[in-house]
């Protein structure tokens, strides 16, 4: 092994070994967090939201004359619209899944204001709603149709019976069974009683980012307000054509309203995660432009190494060195300079992923990632300078005999 | 001889094309990522109203569950409800100060071509105007009679003014809103503050409301509400039952412009909640605060934390740019001992040596510098492509961050070249002639 040559060369311009592993070290440190970053986004982006979501788009309905009249109008869109051909069923909802914006309300165990209490999304729906977002019903019964109630602007009290997520079941009653939930009281609003009559797979709430964004809970009552959203599920692949459809039947049965906002469940999801994806492409950019920058760097140095060492390579040729010996001492010489960055990147990593979960609540990342983020780095190490070591193998003995 | 130089530097940078090109390279890439992450940091994080932002308190009241606090640990909320919203602006003991919250309304254009459109609306009080230094084109605000006597009456912005009037002065004229008709007391110059810090309850980065309205309107004529409501009880039904509730949906500002007003300010509301605790509210400890613009802007996170993170990835990306580059430079510098040690033979003094060496690299690096703007420049446009109306008030190049990308260019670079020269202009002259 030439590791006694390769230290003593080294020693002679410490300041560029440093510098390159250096590099090392902080390249790895980004992209090992970086790598992880990315995985928990797109983690995020692609949780089911329990929904249909290709075959589904809303509309909102605002009315602004004086005499436009809420109740009617409501009913006769839903009427019009469920029997549109193409269209599987149509709801009002006060809020979308995903769109950022919603209500939301605590449910107890124990009615009281200092009981425990689970925080729940609240989706106003008629008995179509299943139906319409496509959730199944596990266990319980869906809402039959005079369950359902106006709910006024300003109404603060709820109707008796909800239909609630799986998720919000197993939060609130862990050990007892799915079946054995249905027909519980909970209370909402500190004390107000209501009744668990079914449970759906799954729903999530309308923001992404919260906590608690499984635990949903579906009431039967329709909303009175004069702006109102309808959410539509089309047969399979015609949402697009029965949007228009849906957009010129409101407009042309009511004029006394603005139609608008109209939307699909799939633009709405990129919407809700496109800080999230955002951030996942910018740190894909940047961990492939960091390695490849530092690549390009580990070659351009190891080529100017070369050039000034090409009357070396030739004496030690002359004296019985092979090709392959030549390849060997860059290569280790390589490999002991990525080895020490590396080391000291592992270091850095662990304390970046230490600040970041500590001031921005960030993952803390696998252990796993830490070696092999430095077997990665060893191993560009060594395939950038492959290229310049080649041209090493190729200096000719014959050059030891001439003079520069 | 600084010509000389340059013609030097050229020449090297000719033979070492593809190495001179990759340091180029990595100082424009490197200041392109970093300044954009900064952009984008910077207008998230930058003060919205710099003449008066220390003078300018928002409030707020723990008003809040005697059980949980609104935030742990021990955070009053972060808006006010109606009660004390109104009971502080009949109090009126600051300088000038406006209880404001969203709501939207109906707008029909006269010119019956014109559909009908929904308008975001911020209703608030006389003293939001003066007391934010909002420019007017036309009139100004409305009047402390106005707000009292819910009078019908519009500041529109000069959007909305340019939509529904050509542009045209229309103070004086009116506009049909949500069935009412409103008269138009003001129109306002573009005044579009980023982040928009009298409301950040809501996205901070959305655009001014197109209209604005007395605050008492939105109880008048029940306009529908934007922005969120928490409560931590039930409210009851009926507005009347809302209205009286412990909801909060309401901001609340004033201003104080000396200590002496804020101590005072801070005394008032200190007493008020005493007063109230004697009626059965305010059961949590005494827990008033007033923040200053800035002090509030970073309570409420104004610069989300993915901007953050990206700011270290940004700086520490530049950091591995650099060092690629003094690795490089380095590198060169060195393998040119023999020509630096025949210059030394022929009389160069290790000055001139440093001069040469740091022309060159100043060159590089001023050349990376200006494609590292270019660089910024896309990326902002990137961030636009990817993010679209998020970051629509974000993505500005503005030329404080062009000229510090300038002079973190050509800084960074002499840096970068400082040692390498330093080493280069250390050459033994004899050692080097001996060794050829």
């Amino acid at each position: 092994m030439e590791f006694g040559p390769i230290m003593r060369a080294l020693s002679r311009n410490k300041t560029g070994a440093v510098l390159l592993a250096l590099q090392i070290a902080f390249t790895m440190t980004v992209v090992v967090n970086a790598w992880f970053m990315i995985g928990e986004r797109l983690g995020l982006i692609d949780r089911p939201s329990g929904l249909v979501e290709a075959d589904m788009f809303y509309v909102t309905s605002t009315g602004f004359t004086d005499d436009f009249n809420v109740k009617t109008t409501i009913d006769d869109d839903l009427r019009t619209l469920r029997q549109l051909p193409g269209v599987v069923d149509v709801v009002t909802m006060n809020a979308i899944p995903l769109s950022g914006g919603g209500w939301s309300m605590s449910l107890r165990i124990e009615p009281g204001d200092d009981t425990q209490s689970w925080p729940v999304a609240v989706y106003m729906v008629d008995e179509h709603g299943v139906n319409t977002l496509g959730s199944q019903l596990i266990v319980g019964e869906n809402f039959s149709p005079t369950d359902v109630e106006w709910r006024e602007m300003t109404q603060a009290s709820w109707p008796d019976k909800v239909v609630i997520s799986k998720a919000m079941a197993q939060a609130m009653f862990p050990d007892t069974s799915l079946s054995q939930v249905i027909g519980t009281t909970v209370y909402i609003s500190n004390d107000e009683p209501v009744t668990i009559s079914g449970i759906i797979d799954q729903l999530q709430a309308p923001w992404s980012g919260w906590d608690s964004v499984e635990q949903t809970m579906l009431v039967p009552q329709k909303i009175a307000f004069s702006s109102v959203r309808y959410m539509v599920r089309t047969e399979p692949g015609r949402r697009d054509e029965l949007m228009p459809v849906v957009e010129e039947t409101l407009s042309r049965t009511n004029d006394g309203r603005l139609v608008r906002n109209m939307q699909t469940m799939t633009e709405t999801r990129e919407r809700s995660y496109s800080l999230d994806k955002g951030l996942a492409n910018i740190l894909v950019v940047v961990m492939v432009v960091l390695v490849l920058i530092t690549g390009v760097g580990i070659l351009g140095l190891a080529s100017f190494s070369v050039r000034r060492r090409t009357k070396q390579i030739g004496v030690r040729r002359a004296l019985g060195a092979t090709q392959s010996d030549i390849m060997r001492y860059f290569l280790t010489e390589n490999a002991c300079i990525s080895l020490a960055g590396v080391m000291l990147g592992a270091g850095m990593t662990v304390v970046l992923n230490v600040w970041l979960v500590g001031a921005m609540g960030f993952p803390k990342i696998h252990w796993i990632a830490v070696p092999l983020g430095m077997l990665a780095l060893v191993l560009i190490g060594q395939l950038s300078v492959i290229g310049p070591a080649r041209r090493a193998c190729a200096v000719s003995p014959a050059v030891a005999t001439r003079t520069v | 001889m600084l010509p000389y130089y340059f013609r030097l530097a050229l020449l090297s940078i000719r033979n070492n094309l593809w190495l001179s090109l990759l340091m180029v390279a990595a100082i424009a890439l490197g200041i392109g990522v970093c300044m954009t992450i900064v952009t984008v940091n910077y207008i998230m994080g930058s003060d919205p109203i710099p003449s008066k932002s220390d003078q300018l308190f928002y409030v707020q009241l723990d008003s809040w569950d005697p059980n949980g606090a609104f935030r742990e640990p021990d955070e009053p909320p972060n808006q006010v409800t109606y009660l004390d919203a109104m009971a502080l602006m009949q109090a009126k003991p600051a300088l000038r100060q406006a209880a404001m919250a969203g709501a939207s309304l109906i707008v029909t254009p006269e010119d019956a071509d014109l559909k009908p459109f929904i308008e975001r609306i911020r209703a608030t009080y006389a003293d939001f105007f003066p007391m934010f230094e909002v420019p007017f084109v036309y009139g100004g605000g409305w009047t402390q009679a106005e707000d009292d006597n819910r009078t019908l009456v519009m500041v529109l912005s000069k959007t909305i003014n340019d939509r529904l009037f050509g542009g045209e002065n229309s103070v004086g004229r009116t506009v049909r809103a949500s069935g009412h008709t409103f008269t138009v007391v003001g129109v306002m110059d573009d005044w579009s503050p980023v982040p928009r810090f009298y409301d950040v309850t809501t996205n901070p980065f959305e655009e001014t409301a197109g209209v604005f309205v007395p605050f008492n309107l939105i109880t008048e004529l029940d306009l529908p509400r934007n922005g969120n409501t928490n409560c931590w009880k039930p409210s009851g039904d009926g507005m009347q039952a809302f209205l009286n509730s412990e909801c909060i949906w309401i901001q609340f500002w004033a201003e104080l412009p000396t200590v002496t007003d804020q101590q005072a300010y801070l005394d008032f509301l200190n007493g008020y909640v005493l007063q109230q605790k004697e009626l059965g509210r305010f059961q949590r400890p005494l827990n008033n605060r007033l923040n200053d613009v800035n002090t509030w802007m970073d309570k409420q996170q104004v610069v989300q934390d993915e901007a953050r993170i990206l700011l270290v990835v940004a700086v520490l990306f530049l950091a591995v740019c650099l060092l690629n580059t003094i690795g490089l430079l380095l590198s060169k510098y060195l393998g040119r001992s023999p020509e630096i040690g025949l210059r030394r033979a022929l009389g160069a003094s290790r000055g001139t040596v440093f001069t040469q060496f740091t022309v060159e690299s100043a060159l590089i690096g001023v050349v990376g510098g200006v494609f590292g703007i270019g660089l910024t420049w896309l990326g902002l446009r990137g961030l636009e492509l990817l993010f679209g109306d998020i970051v629509d008030n974000l993505v500005q190049l503005d030329w404080v961050m062009v000229a510090s990308a300038v002079l973190l260019a050509i800084v960074a670079s002499i840096l970068a070249g400082l040692y390498p020269a330093l080493r280069a202009c250390n050459v033994q002259p004899a050692g080097q002639l001996k060794a050829q």
